[in-house]
């Protein structure tokens, strides 16, 4: 629409025309945007200082493609969001006498977008803001490829200090049960424990000791006894690491598959998934889904909802399970092998290699290069509170390679015999930040002022759309009191709950600048850090 | 006798002091802080110029530097002994000169043209007995004493030169400084405070409880998140077991990648020391020296425990002494009017 409105040149009379069809249609759906927009006001304060700029935007320029005179007065208030909706009240009036001939048409021509934006809707990531939309109607020409803006609705987990917000959640998860069931069946509503520091208030901050399964009935009706079981050891910490996750819980998806008969009038492909919904629900309060576990999802979606109509139901859950089981083999066996195949070309015999933590691909890489004989040594580095290092480093001297062992804050002494480093990744966001377990960016930042080369290992289902520069607006907040330690006898910190300006903090993820990284190791190659948003243009693509 | 008795008396004081250091080293006995350790140090080296037997200038020398070796061997990390007692000559030497009445309090190295023309080492040989020069000695050691009584008030008084309100402000582990320095400001400012836990030990914990028991709202933060925070704080302020010649720090572990990640961020990296941690020594890449106090299970793995880190002086800022604030460029300066470049290695 800006394109059309725009030409100052309105001497061809059919321009000005369309102009004012196109802005007569706009305006009246910027009406019903605006309606929208209002509501959301209240809740989204950050959109009130886009929209105004882009409404008096798109007022002006249907404005000069009509009649100057009387928009003029009317774009110093079209400024601000609220007179903005009484600006588009003159231009139709001014504009009706001339376009009233045209209502029914215009009219389909809405129903048509309106239609079109909405398939639109579907097929992006499920998650539409208003100004998506709003773009869409402007440009009736607009191309639909990849650069749609995705505009995401922030997800519910990181605006926890927004009470509306957590409103919306608890009627969403009260309206997540199966109509057959009473409303005493509704997946609970985890409450947050402790102290959060002021930094962190928009996180969640959960207790071990308080399982979400403790609040629901028994027997719980609604949620299939493997997700609860899976959602118990997520909470607890049983099964942690981004692969073990979604391996369990692509697992558990099967197990539920095969227990699942389609009820009578409803087709499997749309009832299965509003099953799967109250259980990721379920498993999202329990712990905050992982990328990887978000992608396995948003896979298995898809092929449900692609089980044609008229298959049998023995035949689509045989389908489905073997869809899964091939994502497995795919995305993370197969991958492990292939990454492992590019990693051993890297490590040189008299090596000194330097892990953090216990990542199962770099173990994984590790374990296969010693078969290959190669003739390194590993130092394993390891944090408080989780200590998984230690994990790490019983399965590599099982294996029999010559390990040693320090805590994080010893990184600067060791590391000058290291002669590289290996990381896992939890994730890779879109602007080429590695997103991974708390300490990585130290150990990456340590490691580059010693000029010691950074290889980041990560299968590619791990890639995801989003970007975040640090690790303070979108993280995982645990347990607190896992900082709490008893050393000879003396815990310092056993009452921190009484001391009112006490806060601790146990962060779950942080975020790597692409500079600290030298080279990332994926199944589809070793590429740079810059290079994730090809590979998952490429992917989309193929999908 | 009071003559023998004495001597007794005070080699037992002596071996008691090398005990306790030895045994604070070995993390057996109580940890001590520096500046308890300085004083008494300083109140044990009083005793031997009240006590011992000595003649000239050159005996008690020489007599304060045989305990001296004996103390620094004894726990050779905690070089606060080591400075006291390097201290102490450069006061009996200045005693000596101006006993002697000589110009020489002007012959510090203050130029090249003097180190020039002076032609090498001075050939005192501090034979001269002055009778006046112990009550002297006595003297300028008191006032020593009381110049380390008031460091770290003297450093907190400065606190509010550097804080304003709403800082965030990150610290690693515990010093009695940093403590001191913080909780002054807190007096007349609100500001938070991030504390690193530093394990193994995890001596942010107590530094915690302390300071959030003088109303400070503190968070505890693991090592591991040093990195992921550091993007928030405005400033870190440090304590340090010893400040080298160079500038450079001797820290408890971690200090090093506290300091990378502060100048990644570009965020100031201030050190409270007071002068007496000043040392005159420079790295030496074996002073590292791993206490094992941890101990691990499996025969086959090696386990690095360091106490201490290396920070260069290119990631600090500032220095807050007692004797106000210094740029890391200008502690050889005050180190060669601290000490005399002789006593360096003692």
């Amino acid at each position: 629409m800006a394109d059309a409105g725009e030409p100052e040149g309105p001497e061809r009379k059919d321009d000005i025309v369309k102009a004012k069809q196109e802005g007569k249609e706009l305006t009246k759906e910027e009406k019903q945007r605006l309606r929208k927009e209002k509501k959301q006001q209240k809740k989204s304060k950050e959109k009130k200082d886009d929209k105004p700029s882009r409404d008096s935007e798109k007022e002006k320029k249907p404005a000069s493609a009509a009649s100057p005179a009387p928009q003029t007065p009317t774009q110093p208030p079209a400024q601000k969001a609220p007179s903005a909706a009484p600006a588009p009240v003159p231009v139709p009036a001014s504009e009706t006498p001339s376009a009233a001939d045209k209502p029914a048409k215009s009219k389909a021509e809405l129903k048509a977008e309106r239609r079109a934006r909405q398939e639109a809707e579907r097929a992006s990531k499920g998650k539409k803001g208003d100004v998506g939309p709003q773009a869409a109607p402007g440009k009736p020409k607009a191309p639909p490829s990849e650069l749609q803006p995705v505009v995401k609705r922030l997800p519910e987990h990181v605006q926890v200090d927004n009470p509306e917000v957590l409103k919306k959640l608890a009627k969403k998860l009260e309206r997540q049960q199966t109509p057959e069931y009473n409303a005493a069946t509704k997946i609970p509503l985890r409450s947050d424990y402790g102290y959060k520091v002021s930094l962190f208030s928009h996180l969640h901050q959960y207790s071990r000791k308080a399982p979400l399964t403790q609040q629901l009935g028994i027997p719980s009706t609604v949620i299939h006894p493997a997700i609860v079981r899976l959602g118990l050891q997520y909470s607890q910490g049983i099964v942690a690491g981004s692969n073990a996750r979604s391996v369990a819980l692509l697992h558990a998806f099967k197990q539920v598959i095969r227990d699942y008969t389609t009820p009578p009038n409803e087709e499997l492909s749309r009832d299965l998934v509003n099953r799967l919904k109250p259980y990721i629900s379920f498993l999202n309060q329990c712990r905050p889904l992982s990328a990887s576990m978000g992608n396995a999802i948003k896979y298995i979606k898809k092929e449900i909802s692609n089980i044609p109509s008229q298959c049998k139901e023995e035949e689509a859950k045989r389908k489905l399970l073997n869809c899964i089981d091939c994502y497995i083999n795919e995305k993370i066996v197969l991958a492990a092998k292939a990454i492992a195949k590019y990693s051993i070309e890297k490590i040189s015999d008299g090596d000194v290699i330097l892990v953090y933590g216990c990542s199962s691909l770099v173990n994984h890489i590790l374990c296969e290069a010693f078969e290959k004989n190669r003739k390194f040594r590993v130092i394993v580095v390891d944090s408080r509170p989780r200590l998984e290092g230690r994990e790490a480093l019983r399965r590599l001297v099982q294996k029999g390679i010559n390990c040693t062992y320090v805590l994080i804050s010893a990184v600067s002494y060791i590391l000058p015999e290291v002669s590289k480093v290996f990381l896992g990744a939890h994730a890779l966001l879109a602007n080429g930040y590695v997103m991974s377990r708390v300490g990585t960016s130290q150990i990456a930042l340590v490691a580059k002022a010693f000029n010691v080369p950074v290889l980041v290992c990560c299968e590619t289902y791990k890639f995801c759309e989003r970007v975040q520069t640090d690790s303070f607006v979108s993280n995982e907040l645990d347990d607190p009191d896992d900082l709490i330690v008893t050393r000879t006898g003396t815990t310092q910190l056993e009452h921190w709950q009484e001391v009112p300006s006490l806060g601790l903090l146990n962060l779950v993820y942080d975020v790597t600048p692409p500079d600290f990284v030298d080279l990332v190791i994926t199944d589809l190659g070793m590429i740079p850090c810059t290079s994730v948003p090809v590979v998952l243009r490429v992917k989309n693509v193929d999908q | 006798m009071p003559g023998p008795d004495k001597e007794t008396d005070l080699t037992e004081r002596i071996e008691a002091f090398l005990f306790d250091l030895n045994r604070g080293g070995s993390g057996a006995g109580p940890l001590r802080g520096s500046a308890e350790t300085a004083r008494e140090t300083t109140a044990l080296l009083r005793r031997i110029t009240a006590q011992a037997r000595w003649s000239s200038a050159g005996d008690l020398m020489e007599i304060i530097r045989n305990e001296g070796r004996r103390m620094t061997a004894a726990q050779p990390s905690e070089t606060t002994v080591g400075n006291m007692i390097r201290r102490v000559l450069k006061i009996i030497r200045e005693e000596y000169a101006r006993s002697r009445g000589s110009s020489e309090e002007a012959d510090q190295q203050e130029s090249l043209h003097k180190l020039l023309t002076s032609g090498g080492v001075s050939d005192e040989n501090f034979r001269q007995p002055f009778a006046a020069l112990k009550p002297n000695v006595i003297e300028a050691i008191n006032e020593l004493l009381t110049e380390l009584e008031g460091t770290t008030d003297n450093i907190a008084m400065q606190a509010l030169e550097h804080i304003h309100s709403n800082e965030v402000i990150m610290t690693i582990g515990r010093s009695r400084t940093v403590e001191a320095f913080l909780k002054d400001a807190a007096r007349k400012r609100k500001f938070h405070v991030i504390v690193a836990e530093c394990a193994p030990f995890c001596q942010g914990h107590e530094m915690a409880t302390s300071l959030s028991k003088a109303g400070i709202e503190t968070t505890v933060i693991t090592d591991a998140a040093i990195f992921a925070v550091m993007s928030r704080v405005n400033k870190v302020i440090i304590g340090t077991q010893t400040v080298l010649a160079n500038g450079g720090l001797r820290a408890v572990n971690g200090t090093h990648t506290l300091a990378l990640a502060a100048k990644h961020h570009s965020t100031p990296l201030i050190v409270c020391a007071p002068m007496f941690k000043l040392s005159p020594q420079v790295r030496r890449l074996s002073f590292l020296s791993d206490f094992y106090r941890y101990c691990e299970i499996l025969s086959k793995v090696n386990v690095h425990c360091p106490v201490f880190d290396y920070v260069p002086p290119e990631l600090i800022t500032l220095f807050i002494s007692n004797i106000g604030g210094h740029a890391p460029s200008y502690i050889y300066r005050l180190m060669s009017e601290l000490y005399h470049p002789e006593d360096h290695e003692l």
